[in-house]
């Protein structure tokens, strides 16, 4: 009977509190919520995603990437092994891979001079990136053209004035 | 009795003025060139239509305007202060057009903030934004921080004297040579050679970081030229965290310090006189400031235990310290961990650094060390009258460039200045309180935007009141040209207006 009283109680805890640690320990932080609340969040496990952007700047076994969440971009310090599946990295002609990152989160690293950062245990892509085809404005290229011939014009003209 | 301005008069400004934006129109082919290298078609579309647009305004204004008449110093005082204002509204073209920026507002306020070389930004995405637009909001300080009349000066404007007026009018009252034209260009000419010398210095920096070569470079320029400026802009979103580099944050101290220094200082050094810089009341003065607030803000941040280690303490303290005493505002922490982390001792010291600023005649913001040094020559002058004999003849001396005494009128001039500073960073925060923001907050971002420092608390969105970001704007204008052409936009405007025919 204790048995299954115990069982039982083990399982409502379950059901009452599992799902949620779970969904909290998976759900992603945001930019915002760490920075203002780095301290709360200081030396823990945080998950946090976003896309890579910029340079993916190489430290002998480590590496830097930066990922932005669409509000502020976070330093992560990751180990090279763990770059292998980021192909894309945000720029004016590409978007970068959108990744999960596992790891450690410091208010002021010790280890980077008092940065705030993340050091990465695991990285996940979530979306690949891509690279940006972006056509030509046909507005921006006709008002540059017409804006040009006015120009011509008026030189064509003060030309003819001088003379 | 004020008189109302003639149409003769209206005629001189419309002309120097239109020759001052044919001189910055011709400044936006820089971009479209980079567009084309980087094959970045819409951009360079959006600079071809910003230098049609300008040309055109500065052709009208050239031939409805046209006159052989020189520039009085009324005159030449209005024409600067219009022409920092064209040149927002022309170089906001491409950035709005990129829609990289909400609104016209916001891309004026990024390119006034560009060009007064305070570093405040609006722009949305910043890790996406092409080359040419991302390099035309680093031009923006190359060319307001060595002057914008500068520009014409050097290429557009043959008469000495009015010229003359344009350049007293920019806030700088020294010349280096004789020959005011002489000057502009020996300017442009010590500018260029740092450029090429800093963008190699970072952009090999940036490349031993693991950065890509033609990125290195790139970054190299566009941060030299905003730190060489004292502007604070920077490539990429998280400002100089994004490098996660000592290295990268030493250079760019150094080249901090070096562009907030005097031209004149910078043009002893080129004649070889190194000597200049250990005895110039400027240097000495902006030594003791950087110390004395850098060992307060230190105490701030250990009774926080903010950076619980000494090297965090440089990084972060000192850094940030240099950064906004220089007028710079390079940061590598993020906008709102001032309020929340830094405290209330070591954030109004900062605020005070901001404040004071760095050296006249260079591209910081500020009150100005000459200022500082000659209000306190003159306080040092009257203690020693109080308590010598009153017989005895007190004499106060300081060394800029050449020993000079200390004069009523120059005490005057800098205690004006000095007020007129202050009165414009309380009121931004007097404005910054009436929409809702906490005291400190306000004052930090006001002294920030009207110091042309670029620090941001994280008041300076887009998301703000559209007329906070018309008070900043007006901030950093006032700021950067030290009043004077303002009283005098403002005469002109207010006798256009009242004054008798």
């Amino acid at each position: 009977m204790l048995k299954r009283i115990s069982a039982v109680l083990f399982l409502v805890f379950i059901l009452a509190y599992g799902p949620q640690q779970v969904i909290c320990f998976a759900k992603s932080i945001s930019s915002t919520e760490l920075i203002n609340n780095a301290k709360a969040y200081d030396g823990k496990t945080v998950t946090y995603e976003g896309e890579a952007i910029g340079d993916i700047m190489r430290r002998g076994e480590y590496a830097w990437i930066n990922v932005n969440d669409g509000i502020n971009a976070i330093g992560i310090w990751i180990n090279v092994s763990l770059l292998k599946d980021i192909n894309y990295t945000g720029s004016y002609k590409s978007s970068g891979d959108k990744i999960e990152v596992k790891g450690i989160f410091h208010r002021a690293c010790l280890e980077h001079g008092g940065d705030l950062d993340i050091h990465a245990e695991s990285v996940r892509k979530i979306e690949s990136g891509r690279m940006i085809d972006r056509k030509t404005d046909p507005a921006k290229r006709n008002l540059s053209l017409i804006l040009g011939g006015v120009l011509v014009l008026i030189w064509i003209l003060s030309l003819f004035k001088r003379k | 009795m004020i008189l109302r301005p003639r149409l003769e008069e209206v005629k001189i400004i419309g002309y120097y003025l239109g020759k001052i934006i044919l001189g910055l129109a011709f400044t936006m082919l820089i971009p479209v060139i980079i567009g084309l290298a980087f094959k970045e078609l819409n951009p360079t579309f959006d600079f071809l239509i910003g230098f049609e647009a300008a040309l055109l305004f500065g052709f009208f204004l050239t031939r409805v305007c046209h006159t052989e008449k020189d520039l009085n110093w009324m005159q030449g005082m209005i024409v600067v202060s219009l022409s920092w204002l064209a040149a927002m509204a022309l170089g906001a073209i491409p950035l709005f057009l990129s829609g990289h920026w909400k609104s016209s507002l916001d891309a004026c306020f990024e390119m006034m903030s560009g060009l007064s070389t305070t570093g405040l930004v609006l722009v949305q995405d910043l890790d996406h934004l092409s080359f040419a637009h991302n390099l035309w909001r680093h031009l923006g300080p190359f060319i307001g921080g060595q002057g914008i009349a500068i520009v014409a000066l050097s290429f557009f404007v043959k008469g000495t004297s009015g010229a003359f007026k344009m350049y007293v009018g920019e806030a700088r009252e020294e010349k280096l040579l004789p020959n005011v034209i002489h000057t502009a260009r020996f300017i442009w000419l010590i500018s260029i050679v740092y450029l090429v010398l800093g963008t190699l210095a970072l952009g090999i920096t940036g490349i031993l970081n693991g950065i890509k070569p033609a990125n290195a470079f790139f970054h190299g320029a566009c941060i030299f030229m905003a730190g060489f400026d004292t502007a604070g802009f920077a490539p990429q979103s998280q400002n100089i965290l994004y490098y996660h580099s000592p290295a990268f944050e030493m250079v760019t101290m150094f080249f901090m310090v070096f562009g907030s220094l005097n031209f004149n200082l910078h043009y002893q050094l080129w004649n070889g006189n190194r000597r200049e810089i250990f005895k110039n009341i400027e240097t000495r003065t902006l030594f003791i400031s950087i110390m004395l607030t850098f060992f307060i803000v230190t105490v701030g941040l250990n009774q926080l235990n903010v950076y619980p280690k000494a090297i965090l303490l440089f990084r972060k303290g000192f850094f940030h310290l240099l950064s906004g005493h220089t007028t710079t505002g390079y940061m590598t922490i993020y906008a709102t961990q001032f309020i929340n982390e830094w405290g209330s001792l070591a954030l109004v010291t900062l605020i005070c650094a901001m404040a004071l600023g760095s050296c006249a005649c260079s591209t910081s913001g500020g009150i100005k060390m000459l200022r500082v040094g000659i209000m306190f020559k003159a306080l040092k002058e009257d203690i020693k009258r109080i308590i010598l004999p009153g017989k005895a003849v007190v004499v106060e001396k300081f060394h800029h460039i050449k020993d000079v005494f200390v004069e009523d009128r120059s005490v005057r001039a800098a205690f004006l200045i000095t007020v007129s500073y202050l009165v414009l960073y309380i009121a931004g925060a007097l404005i910054g309180m009436f929409f809702g923001y906490p005291f400190l907050s306000s004052l930090f971002e006001s002294t920030s935007a009207a110091g042309n420092v670029g620090f941001s608390c994280g008041i300076t969105d887009t998301a703000m009141p559209t007329a906070l970001k018309i008070t900043y704007i007006i901030q950093m204008w006032a700021g950067r040209l030290e009043f004077m052409s303002i009283f005098a936009l403002i005469g002109f405007v207010m006798a256009s207006i009242r004054g008798k025919k």
